[in-house]
């Protein structure tokens, strides 16, 4: 089944229809997908940026990283679960969305900065953790993470335009 | 001039105009009105966070205030002129619609709280401050900056 087949059969669930059709189920979804935004993306920039030594450089990192990671692991669960659920209420539309695929693609390459960080420069951490501007790939992870995520918020909100869609 | 004449003039002028005739200049506003509000709640929250006990905790809260007060400022700055281009652009309809003068009480609360409850609160000595009140004023901040958010996404439906 192609992925576009996999879209339709996923928008003929029942349960994908009643979303769509639901009064506040949508709008509620919708709602914590936004605002939890503060939370996930507010303290993960706050990391970033103490990663770039604009903010809390008097923090060490590892205390920043340490107190601030259950907030964004939460946050980021309910990031993706809202933003699943938001995806299954209208898949077809949302798949043929540009917006939408750039969304998917900027996320991918979040992820990629994130891993390439823990297996690199996070290693020696323990030697730059009370640095107040850490090294140089340090502040190159968190300013490639600080341009990703703005231009997912920007993806993210536009995905309601359907301006350069694929026809199916 | 009352309030409803002043937003008529606001949605009349030319500014608001271009905003309402370009396709693409609401959206690019309602994003960068989106990268502030996170930046606002990553500031705020760093520091409630702090002072209930569930953040950062070995920096006292005085060093915490100072580092996120120019995030928190500048991202306000953001949000005031990205919320208020926004606002031009529709503004007789917003005069109508509850939300936005609930978001509107809101901010103006949370902001003069977190300017003056919330700053004694931080910069004062720890050893003078019962942990109660750090928790019952970081929660009170929590409390109306989410009502300023809530505010903002409700402005969307109608």
């Amino acid at each position: 089944m192609s992925l576009l087949g996999f879209c339709q059969w996923l928008e003929n669930t029942p349960a994908s229809i009643a979303l769509h059709e639901s009064i506040w189920g949508y709008p509620v979804i919708e709602s914590v997908h936004v605002l939890t935004l503060c939370v996930f993306l507010g303290l993960t920039l706050m990391f970033d940026l103490r990663l770039l030594g604009v903010t809390l450089v008097r923090t060490p990192v590892s205390e920043v990283a340490g107190r601030l990671m259950p907030w964004i692991i939460a946050g980021f669960v309910v990031m993706v679960t809202t933003g699943a659920l938001l995806f299954f209420a209208i898949p077809v539309k949302t798949y043929l969305n540009i917006f939408f695929r750039l969304k998917v693609a900027f996320l991918l390459m979040a992820g990629a900065n994130v891993a390439i960080f823990q297996r690199t420069i996070w290693r020696s951490m323990n030697q730059w953790d009370l640095a107040s501007v850490p090294p140089l790939r340090a502040r190159l992870a968190g300013g490639v993470s600080l341009a990703l995520w703005a231009a997912i918020v920007v993806a993210g909100r536009m995905i309601a335009y359907n301006w350069f869609d694929k026809t199916s | 001039m009352s309030v409803l004449s002043f937003f008529t003039w606001c949605e009349n002028s030319s500014l608001a105009e271009a905003i309402r005739q370009s396709r693409w200049l609401f959206p690019a506003i309602e994003s960068v009105h989106l990268l502030g509000l996170a930046v606002i709640g990553g500031a705020v929250l760093v520091l409630n966070l702090r002072l209930l006990g569930l953040g950062i905790k070995r920096q006292p809260a005085a060093q915490l205030w100072r580092d996120t007060r120019p995030w928190l400022l500048g991202s306000l700055a953001v949000m005031l002129i990205s919320g208020g281009l926004l606002f031009t652009s529709e503004a007789v309809k917003l005069y109508y619609h509850e939300a936005f003068w609930v978001k509107m009480i809101s901010l103006l609360l949370a902001t003069v709280f977190t300017f003056t409850v919330l700053r004694k609160v931080a910069l004062a000595d720890p050893s003078h401050v019962r942990p109660l009140w750090c928790k019952a004023a970081a929660t009170a901040s929590i409390l109306l900056w989410s009502m300023v958010g809530i505010g903002g996404r409700w402005i969307g439906f109608s």
